[in-house]
């Protein structure tokens, strides 16, 4: 049987034939698994796609360079095998071993087989070509999953700790790989540069650009100070460099840690929204985005990030998500929500609770349309009283232990540490002293994180006290005039189907490992007491 | 007791990939569990296993990496157990309910015979 194709991606079997028909040919025949001889044009393949059945080579006369090439290989009889309209394979047969005609038998069960045998090869071409888009697919999403990979050590790896402040992100392409990206750059006199960037389009061709991009941005901002010269440069050098209709909108911001203020400029981007006592701003600065013209201005403008103020930066995918009845999330919704968002009052920060929103805006099963890059960046307020005055003390506790530990995220672990060797050196046992632990690291975290806003320089205080029926351990920091939510538990299933952050754990726990917790606020300070009942020496 | 730093290593085997985790669970190990569950996950295992044996803190920041996990591995239709847990840690992951979605087994050996 010759190999046969007519269309190169389909496939077609080259198979021995069965006994029935190796009897009846000639030694001649053989599997031969070369391209099909016969030319696009040759007037056999017309003819045999309108013949069916039995073929006598011999009889035909066509003008045919494959015809001639047939019959010089000894085939003597062909039989077009057809599914479906289409030609997918010849079975040829040389002369027969006794060297007499065909019989008439020998046609019809010829005829029999080739019925039997066309939809059978078609049926294994199918198998296999699928087999093939198959093995295809796998490779192109393993080199997605590579690409994704690749373009993740693109992003910062750790986010700046801020001296007076904390930065926070968060990133999720629509497909395997990004166009978005945020970056910092951290110099030396202190300034921390930010950078948040959308490529047009998404996926493979937006990641390329976003490659490109970060590469000149980061290359161009190391030599130059000026945000709008660096735009300028960027835009310049990534014209040449970047496919037509394809282009990035791009805020490049510097922030001066100790004093707050910021010099921006913006390629086309989305203005940031910066959040204040007073309300929210936006902060406007004119540009064309990169890649399009070159010689282009950047206007660079300046505004200050008071203590306590924070600055939201996002991409397109925030704004332009659509919720099932084919509202946008848009503008209006994002600004009203980081205006209501109350800092004090929420274990969970703005950029959590904005992503949060947008899950539920958004809906189960919503198939992102866009990259979404959210960069928060928030300057805390420092306060410059020190004295952690106590709340004051009921007269039946009596103090075993003071001591203070420095905001500095692991410091929890001292603290739980040196809880619980106080508590184990005044005679205390038992498995609830595990307890004891888990609470007095977790509330000094929240100490640390929501009250001093991490500022090493601003202390946590910690005392141990007990009473004839209970043993309290009290934690104080600086972070007074705001209320503390109520321990509720947290909702696992809303996180684990992604509608909500993962995090948010960790007043539950406390208040899940202490027989009591009471919270006590003034101006200046902020106290949990955590209070263990006690039996003799049993906690 | 000082702080430990987190480590963690993946030990595959067929259909099955165990993650030891080594020192303490909280913001600092993100990087190093995500990426170790990565590498666990390139073998498509239906079973991801968590050894908790040599992990001496967690904390609530270390829970919410753990619902990461979990919720990565339900997404890809994988089974996340632990083992190793001390009798502190599996009250709380009962408390968090974290054990109603992975089971919590006291050693490997008893996952072996689970999965057998």
């Amino acid at each position: 049987m010759k190999r046969f194709r007519q269309k190169p991606s389909s496939e077609i079997l080259t198979e021995t034939p069965p006994p029935v028909v190796e009897e009846l040919a000639a030694p001649k025949t053989r599997t031969d698994t070369r391209e099909s001889p016969i030319a696009p044009d040759d007037p056999l393949l017309e003819y045999f796609v309108n013949s069916q059945g039995f073929i006598e080579l011999e009889k035909l006369q066509l003008a045919s360079p494959a015809l001639e090439s047939l019959r010089s290989d000894g085939i003597k009889i062909t039989m077009p095998l057809i599914s479906q309209g289409e030609l997918i394979g010849l079975l040829n047969l040389g002369p027969r071993l006794s060297e007499q005609d065909y019989s008439t038998d020998d046609r019809r069960l010829l005829n029999t087989l080739v019925t039997q045998a066309a939809p059978a090869l078609r049926v294994a071409q199918l198998a296999r070509q699928q087999q093939a888009e198959a093995r295809q697919l796998e490779r192109m999403e393993q080199e997605l999953r590579v690409a994704r990979v690749i373009q993740e050590t693109l992003l910062p790896k750790e986010l700046p700790q801020l001296k007076n402040g904390k930065v926070s992100a968060f990133w999720r392409p629509a497909r395997a790989v990004s166009g978005d990206f945020y970056d910092f750059l951290e110099f030396p006199d202190g300034r921390l540069g930010i950078v948040v960037a959308d490529v047009t389009d998404k996926g493979v061709p937006a990641a390329l650009v976003m490659a490109t991009t970060r590469t000149i941005l980061r290359a161009t901002a190391e030599r130059l100070v000026s945000p709008g010269e660096v735009l300028k440069r960027a835009n310049d050098l990534l014209g040449p460099n970047i496919p037509r209709n394809m282009f990035v909108t791009c805020l490049y911001m510097l922030l001066d840690q100790e004093t707050g203020e910021l010099v921006y400029a913006n390629a086309g981007h989305n203005l940031p929204y910066k959040r204040t006592a007073d309300g929210v701003v936006e902060l406007r600065a004119t540009g064309m985005p990169l890649g399009l013209l070159p010689g282009m201005e950047y206007e660079e403008k300046q505004a200050v990030l008071e203590e306590g103020g924070s600055l939201m930066l996002y991409s397109d995918g925030l704004i332009e998500a659509h919720n099932p009845n084919g509202e946008m999330y848009g503008f209006p919704r994002l600004k009203q929500f980081i205006v209501d968002y109350q800092e004090d009052r929420d274990e969970l920060s703005l950029i959590d609770r904005v992503v949060e929103d947008l899950w539920q805006f958004t809906g189960d099963g919503w198939e992102q349309e866009d990259d979404v890059t959210i960069v928060l960046v928030e300057r805390q307020k420092v306060s410059r009283d020190e004295d952690a005055a106590a709340a004051s003390l009921e007269p039946d506790w009596q103090a075993v232990a003071e001591f203070e530990v420095a905001s500095e995220p692991g410091t929890e672990r001292l603290a739980m540490d040196r809880v619980g060797e106080i508590v184990s050196e005044l005679g205390y046992s038992g498995t609830r002293l595990e307890r004891l632990r888990t609470a007095v690291a977790e509330a000094t975290m929240n100490a640390m994180e929501h009250g001093n806003h991490y500022q090493v320089d601003l202390p946590v205080r910690i005392g141990v006290y007990t009473s004839a029926a209970a043993l309290m351990v009290r934690i104080t920091d600086l972070g007074g005039g705001r209320e503390i939510p109520e321990a509720v538990q947290p909702d696992i299933d809303a996180k684990l189907a992604g509608l909500q952050s993962p995090r948010g754990w960790g007043l539950f726990l406390i208040d899940s490992m202490v027989d009591e917790m009471r919270i006590k606020s003034d101006e200046k300070h902020h106290t949990v007491e955590l209070i263990f009942n006690t039996e003799g020496d049993k906690l | 007791m000082k702080a430990q730093p987190f480590s963690a290593q993946v030990r595959q085997q067929p259909n099955l990939a165990t993650i030891d985790l080594h020192g303490e669970i909280n913001a600092f190990a993100e990087s190093e569990l995500t990426e170790a569950y990565r590498i666990a996950e390139q073998t498509d295992p239906g079973t991801v296993v968590l050894n908790f044996t040599d992990v001496s803190y967690i904390n609530s920041t270390g829970i919410a990496l753990i619902v990461s996990l979990l919720a990565q591995a339900r997404k890809s239709r994988r089974r996340l157990v632990v083992f190793g847990l001390t009798d502190h840690y599996t009250e709380i992951f009962k408390i968090t309910r974290l054990s109603d979605f992975m089971s919590i087994f006291p050693d490997e050996a008893s996952i072996s015979s689970e999965l057998v």
